[in-house]
């Protein structure tokens, strides 16, 4: 945070954030809790994104987290703490994560997609078919009763679960930061410019990613518990490519330009969604495929950008040139 | 005087093509060795074994008395073997100071480098610093994109300087660089390297250039070692100069 | 016995449907080196233009022309979606994007993928369309004591013909044989006076053709409701995948192997159906990530 203007802004973020809930109806809170949820799993696929590795099956940490839960759940597990299922479901696909990091951090591009793809069609097939173990189709329900300790009625569920998820998802937002921020984020950036020039600089391409991707991993995860938990209700949709494609699309939507564009895009996308959806059931992905398209094709910084650009114009600075975008340069070919 | 790098018949084929034959050299700690040859004689053949882009088909190479032989570009980097390149390579969506902060810092192997920011202000000093004996002073935080050719080849070499290497390599330094940028660009590089002590070795086209900044010069021809010594008895054996100046064919 | 020529039958009916599915797809990545995410629109189209079409000139199974004919309906349906959607996408914007990598034009494509599903809805509504007349009008046959329809041994036989006219065009034609430089090197190929784009717009228009005539010859199969297009385009990544993307043998070799594995498994482990496709693709991924037949470099380290 170098800029006192940012601080500023942030802090008046964080208090909006907290103060303002309580005088807001049921359903808003639910659908920003949901979004915030959400928004840790587009910031885990914003992390591999940096590093021109494109998660199209983040839905497997998202479903794995939130089926943790409710397997566990189904199985006569006794707690019903809320902090206890959502660690559970984060321990649970931060261990996945690194297993499958194993294999999966040793690829790029395509590649990287088409098994990432691979693995969250594979947990979908299995949460579908395995009835015995996962409800299939049906589901699970999952329903915690305490929020770190406090009960909750049918008037203050919705608050108390605002709050819960607002404080995890701060906490992973800092975490996130601050990796962001250190030599790590920094190298995710470097591979994505110049790979070759990483190694000669006697840097661990291999290892950066691994472990940028347990922590997108555990990120998913953690989204996903959260979700499971507020919703109540889980199903292996969860894990379809579809649901995937989404998290990607709002990762591009938001921008890669910071740790907070996720959730301020994952927000702007679920209003949108609900009100698009109820007016125009039939065109909604239609507008999703149009402003994926026009992000593509001419703001490739996403929303984060075109903030970045509005207030850089306002208090009449030179407008930085971005430095996230979705861009791919070929490597020139070194000399001979 | 130390032996700092030392190769041994070292052999590289290339299919049928014999790009580097039985190469023994040994160079001295803080020599500036200058390796000319006409195009596919070898130099960047060799380059590149010394450098791991490239394993020997046969022969060893010793780095400080150690067998490097077969190692990769990232293992000989961490011993101390560093290199710039012919086309620079250079992260070029970041700006240069953080080219060289990332420089810093993959150099230093501590703990927490997830937690810790990149931007202490004991690295930024030390960057700018290493920057500022380069030639760059101000304008450090604007993108590599818009550097022109001989600032980037500069901060190549900067980067690969950085990593506190013991040996350093330098593809064609001033290619691409016109005429009168040349001996800036090399007087910056070499006045750097004396001081620091660092053996270096540098791929070049121009004469002058080698007679000016060498203490050395290694002649390639046909994948092997034509001449190796002082740049004006080099350049006085009429062999090289029928081989690299074209002189009585 | 029976067991077996039902495990094989299905596995040479789903076989075909994968091939022809992949084919296009595997092409287009071939030529391009752009992954489709919309070629599953392309055969969503397909199968909604030929469902619809047999639905309005034959209703209620029968109709003013020959019930023969359908089976044209279905082709020349198929064929018009083919090019006329597959240029459309391509010249105004797969090519924008062409020189970007690999994963722009990925999720370009499906941003286009997107877009057609509404367009879909908007076009054909949400009901289903299942103008099976070209399918029961051929009736039923006896093999080996199991009573099997004909149109599902059509279906390999319109994967054969679509195989063959591949090897044909790729093989004997001039166009096919600068689609081969093309894919050998672009840049070379351009210098040598070919025209590279024109060459992406008529590989790209093939590749949805085969997508669009697809999904119209198996419309009668099944009902065509929105949602096939996702459930296609991710076996079609499979197979291609395992066969190696940009291979067309592979492609088929991919759909033999995918089909039949998923034959096997609906007889004795049918909870792991879609499993084996999944884990095979994973697998391939990660022994020989190139594929069966790929010749393309894996970025990997």
């Amino acid at each position: 945070m170098r800029r006192l203007r940012d601080r500023r802004t942030l802090l008046l973020g964080l208090a909006l954030l907290l103060l303002i809930p309580p005088f807001l109806p049921g359903w808003l809170l639910f659908l920003l809790t949901v979004a915030f949820a959400k928004g840790l799993v587009v910031l885990g696929v914003v992390l591999l994104l940096r590093g021109d590795l494109v998660s199209f099956g983040h839905g497997l940490y998202y479903a794995g987290g939130a089926y943790a839960i409710g397997i566990a759940l189904k199985d006569g597990f006794p707690v019903r703490e809320a902090l206890a299922l959502v660690a559970l479901g984060t321990a649970f696909t931060t261990v996945l994560a690194a297993v499958v990091g194993l294999f999966i951090a040793r690829y790029r591009g395509i590649f990287f997609g088409m098994l990432s793809v691979a693995f969250t069609m594979i947990l979908y097939s299995l949460l579908l078919k395995l009835r015995w173990l996962s409800g299939g189709t049906d589901g699970i329900p999952v329903r915690a009763t305490t929020y770190v300790g406090l009960e909750t009625s049918a008037d203050t569920v919705r608050l108390i679960q605002y709050y819960f998820v607002l404080v995890l998802a701060a906490a992973a937002v800092y975490v996130a930061y601050r990796v962001a921020a250190s030599p790590l984020g920094y190298l995710m950036r470097a591979i994505y410019d110049n790979e070759i020039r990483v190694e000669y600089m006697g840097a661990s391409v291999h290892r950066a990613i691994y472990r940028t991707y347990v922590l997108a991993g555990a990120l998913g995860g953690l989204g996903g518990a959260l979700t499971a938990v507020t919703v109540g209700h889980i199903s292996p949709d969860m894990a379809y490519w579809t649901v995937s494609g989404e998290f990607v699309f709002v990762a591009l939507f938001g921008g890669l330009g910071s740790v907070f564009a996720p959730m301020i895009g994952s927000v702007v996308f679920e209003f949108v969604r609900n009100y698009a959806f109820k007016f125009s059931p039939y065109t909604w992905q239609m507008l999703l495929g149009g402003v994926l398209l026009v992000i593509i094709l001419f703001a490739p910084g996403g929303l984060w950008s075109m903030f970045e650009n509005l207030a850089a114009r306002r208090k009449r600075e030179p407008a930085q040139a971005p430095t996230e975008r979705m861009e791919v340069q070929r490597v020139p070919a070194e000399g001979r | 005087m130390t032996v700092v790098l030392e190769t041994r018949d070292v052999t590289r084929y290339f299919g049928a093509v014999k790009a580097a034959d039985h190469l023994s050299v040994q160079l001295q700690e803080g020599e500036i060795v200058g390796i000319v040859g006409p195009n596919g004689s070898g130099k960047t053949t060799f380059v590149n074994i010394v450098t791991g882009y490239v394993k020997p088909t046969q022969g060893q190479v010793f780095f400080k008395g150690g067998d490097v032989s077969g190692l990769d570009p990232r293992e000989l980097t961490k011993l101390g073997i560093t290199r710039s390149f012919q086309v620079p390579q250079l992260y070029t969506r970041l700006s240069i100071l953080e080219n060289m902060l990332i420089a810093l810092s993959a150099h230093s192997e501590r703990h927490w480098q997830f937690w810790r920011p990149l931007k202490t202000g004991e690295r930024i000093n030390q960057a700018l610093r290493v920057l500022g004996q380069f030639g760059f002073q101000d304008g450090t935080h604007h993108r590599v994109s818009t550097l022109p050719e001989g600032g980037r080849k500069l901060l190549d070499v900067a980067l690969s300087f950085a990593l506190r290497p013991k040996l350093l390599l330098l593809d064609e330094p001033t290619s691409g660089v016109s005429v009168d940028e040349k001996f800036g660009l090399m007087d910056t590089l070499v006045g750097v390297v004396k001081d620091s002590g660092i053996t270096t070795v540098f791929i070049e086209h121009d004469m002058d250039v080698v007679a000016r900044y060498a203490d050395r010069v290694i002649v390639f021809a046909e994948g092997s070692i034509l001449a190796d010594g002082q740049p004006d008895a080099v350049f006085a054996n009429p062999e090289v100069r029928r081989h690299v100046l074209g002189e009585g064919v | 016995m029976d067991e077996l020529t039902i495990v094989v039958l299905n596995g040479v009916l789903f076989a075909s449907y994968l091939f022809l599915v992949s084919a296009g797809l595997t092409f287009i990545y071939g030529v391009m080196r752009i992954l489709n995410v919309a070629h599953g629109s392309l055969y969503g189209l397909g199968a909604y233009m030929g469902a619809w079409l047999v639905l309005t000139l034959w209703p209620g199974g029968s109709g003013a022309l020959p019930p023969a004919w359908s089976y044209v309906v279905l082709l020349l349906g198929g064929i018009f979606v083919g090019v006329t959607v597959g240029p459309l996408l391509e010249r105004v914007f797969i090519r924008r994007v062409v020189d970007r990598g690999e994963v722009i034009p990925l999720v370009l494509t499906f941003a286009l993928f997107l877009i057609l599903e509404d367009v879909m809805k908007l076009l054909w509504g949400v009901n289903s369309y299942l103008a099976d007349m070209p399918y029961s009008m051929l009736g039923s046959i006896s093999l080996a004591e199991v009573s099997y329809p004909v149109y599902q041994l059509l279906l390999p036989l319109v994967a054969l013909v679509a195989a063959g006219l591949m090897w044909f065009v790729i093989n004997r034609t001039l166009f096919g044989k600068l689609v081969i430089s093309v894919i050998a090197d672009r840049e070379v190929s351009a210098a040598m006076g070919v025209n590279v784009p024109r060459i992406f717009t008529f590989a790209f228009a093939l590749g949805a053709v085969l997508a669009a005539v697809s999904g119209a010859f198996i419309a009668p199969m099944s009902a065509v409701v929105p949602g096939i297009s996702i459930e296609v385009i991710i076996l079609a990544f499979a197979v291609t995948t395992i066969g190696g993307l940009g291979s067309v043998p592979g492609a088929a070799i991919g759909a033999v192997l995918v089909g039949l594995l998923r034959a096997v498994a609906i007889q004795r482990w049918p909870e792991f159906d879609l499993f084996v496709v999944y884990a095979l693709m994973a697998l391939i991924l990660l022994i020989r990530p190139r594929g069966l037949f790929g010749g393309l470099e894996v970025r990997r380290i």
